[in-house]
């Protein structure tokens, strides 16, 4: 049931995306936010040209778990509803997509903040 | 002139520096009065705790010197956060005439200069000069939430949590100030936030250039120069520039910010913050002084004189630098009058603000 | 004109000073991070698929995903993701971990502020550009997928 050739490929392929990420962040001093837009729309440009479905195929968590899959899986979402409801469809289907995600990232963040509070830096690192 | 030479006597009878537990593991471990433990002070916000720690320190270097709150005539201070709301909140507690000044890590010298030509000319007797920084609230303000995992270039420093608060006094004490520097504001172009000590490194050349100058010192005469909070990079950067300017800064040069951490702890460049040169200045600087180990210091902070809006919108970062230098009188404590002095003051106070003094003892 | 040319050769210079620190330690930590992270996913992916046979795949990732935001929100929450963070570098941004985490933190940060000016204003402050940026995208995308 469990191959174990699956974690095999997303350790290394998720691993290779984030080596990639961390080249860029010590050539360019490239911010958090900047990053996670510039792989999401690596993610969509890689939807719209069909490559990653197969690369989903090869790669399996390590394909979707990354900012990449979750901008494919917009542009996807947006792409299936166009040709399936019409106009409404472009604007639908993007966020239709990735709701499970969007809504869990904003409930969870809002009950933990109101669990939580900041703690300071232990310093070192 | 950008150097002013103080006519009369002027000294700083005490200092006091309070530190986070971080700084509190540092190699100065010993010179500082008092270690937080806890950084949140039992304070709600980091904002508040900042306010606390400012407080504590007024009150705490009043009475290490032996004074009333009342024989204060002015606290002359200001911190790091927006509209220096840390010192203008304290000032709202002490009942004091309140001097608020912005000069961003270079608060500490501004301060002790401004008080020092106050009590000069004689407007003043005694006066406290104050700021603090603290790491959290300062890290929320400039950079980003503390939970958000990140990493930091190597260029970048370490606020400190902590500040020191000084008495600026016409009593004499070991401990003179000889004149002071205002600096001028240079900008070498630098605009990554995340590197200060080369945007302030020309400032504090520029100073200490214009300072030796106007005051015909040489470097070989001070026992130790300090700068602000550099870093290990900035003080590297000082000594090249002043190197240009055929200056050498030999063994006797140190920075704060390199100063008060451990070597083993992963802080970058060293501390910054408004709070590393008040906290290093009024506890190793006059602990020493005290001791007669050190007989003229030079101490140079600086600050620099950006925000996150203008980091924004692409401006390059401004730097700053204001230098006092502290003398070491001998013959101190044979000043006749030493006493006298002290009891007239507070006695001159006691009359004239007696209404005053009632409400202000908290 | 002197001024600039100054700027220049003075910014030249910092850059020169700057320490080089090794790259290879903290790659090779991005890659460990990064990897471990997707090999979790991959593990939720087979045991949602074990336990709800039904769900279709898209289903499963869906349901994988927000599992690992809900862990990430709560390890931020007690303090621990800034340290993973610290470590991994870009192995804990790229995974959607990155992006729970810059959502969260401003929270709980910024809860001081109260919660429709501090939770609710402040939760976007980082990750608000890449909602936009994907709202933004998926309707261009949309638009290709229409027209062609």
């Amino acid at each position: 049931m469990i191959n174990i050739w699956d974690y095999v490929i997303s350790f290394l392929v998720g691993g290779f995306i984030c080596f990639l990420a961390q080249i860029l962040v010590i050539r360019t001093k490239i911010t958090t936010a900047r990053i996670l837009v510039l792989f999401l729309i690596i993610g969509m440009i890689l939807e719209v040209f069909n490559i990653y479905a197969p690369f989903k195929e090869f790669a399996k968590a390590g394909a979707t778990v990354p900012i990449i899959g979750f901008g494919a899986s917009l542009a996807r979402g947006a792409m299936l509803a166009a040709k399936e409801d019409g106009i409404i469809g472009i604007f639908t289907g993007g966020l239709t997509a990735s709701a499970g995600g969007i809504a869990m990232a904003i409930f969870a963040s809002f009950i933990f903040a109101l669990i939580f509070s900041s703690k300071t830096k232990r310093g070192g690192h | 002139m950008q150097t002013y030479k103080l006519k009369n006597n002027v000294y700083i009878l005490e200092g006091f520096t309070m530190v986070g537990p971080l700084e509190g593991k540092g190699p100065l471990k010993d010179y500082f009065d008092y270690v937080i433990q806890d950084d949140t002070l039992k304070e709600k916000t980091f904002e508040k705790a900042e306010r606390k720690l400012l407080y504590d320190l007024i009150i705490n270097a009043v009475d290490k010197a032996g004074l009333k709150l009342c024989d204060i005539d002015f606290f002359v201070g200001g911190d790091l956060l927006n509209q220096i709301v840390s010192s203008s909140y304290t000032a709202r507690e002490l009942n004091i005439p309140f001097i608020g000044l912005y000069s961003a890590c270079a608060n500490m010298t501004e301060s002790l200069a401004i008080s020092s030509i106050f009590v000069d000319n004689k407007v003043a007797n005694n006066i406290v000069a104050a700021t603090c920084t603290h790491f959290s609230s300062a890290e929320r303000q400039y950079r980003f939430p503390l939970e958000l995992g990140n990493q930091r270039p190597p260029t970048a420093q370490w606020t400190i949590t902590g500040g020191g608060a000084s008495i600026v006094s016409n009593i004499p004490s070991k401990i003179r100030i000889d004149s002071v520097t205002f600096g001028k504001v240079i900008d070498y172009g630098i605009s990554d936030v995340n590197n200060m000590g080369a945007a302030m490194a020309p400032a504090a050349c520029d100073t200490i250039k214009t300072h030796l100058e106007n005051t015909k010192h040489k470097i070989s005469d001070y026992d130790i120069i300090l700068t602000g909070d550099l870093g290990k990079l900035g003080s590297e950067i000082l000594i090249d520039l002043m190197e240009h300017e055929n200056i050498i800064l030999g063994q006797n040069y140190s920075d704060c910010g390199c100063m008060i951490y451990d070597k083993t702890e992963k802080v970058f460049m060293g501390g910054s913050g408004a709070g590393c040169s008040a906290s290093v200045l009024n506890s190793y600087v006059l602990y020493k002084m005290k001791k007669g180990d050190f007989k003229r210091v030079l101490m140079v902070s600086t600050g620099a004189l950006m925000s996150t809006t203008t980091s924004q919108q692409g401006d390059t970062i401004p730097g700053i630098a204001h230098a006092i230098e502290l003398v070491y009188e001998a013959n101190c404590d044979n000043f006749p009058n030493n006493k006298i002095i002290k009891a007239k003051n507070s006695k001159l106070k006691n009359s004239k603000t007696k209404a005053k003094n009632n409400k202000s003892k908290i | 004109m002197d001024k600039d040319k100054r700027n220049i050769n003075y910014n030249i210079y910092v850059e020169s000073k700057v320490p080089k620190t090794r790259a290879w330690p903290s790659l090779i930590k991005a890659f460990i991070l990064g990897g471990t992270i997707c090999a979790i996913g991959q593990g939720f992916f087979d045991m949602y698929t074990y336990f709800f046979p039904n769900l279709s795949e898209s289903e499963v990732s869906t349901c994988m995903l927000m599992s690992i935001i809900f862990i990430t929100c709560l390890l931020t929450g007690i303090g621990v993701y800034d340290v993973i963070g610290a470590w991994g570098g870009a192995g804990s941004v790229i995974p959607i971990t990155g992006f729970s985490n810059s959502i969260s933190s401003p929270a709980i940060e910024f809860k001081k502020e109260g919660i429709i000016y501090g939770i609710c204003v402040k939760m976007f402050t980082i990750a608000g550009p890449v909602i936009v940026c994907g709202v933004v995208g998926s309707i261009v995308c949309g638009f290709i997928g229409y027209f062609v």
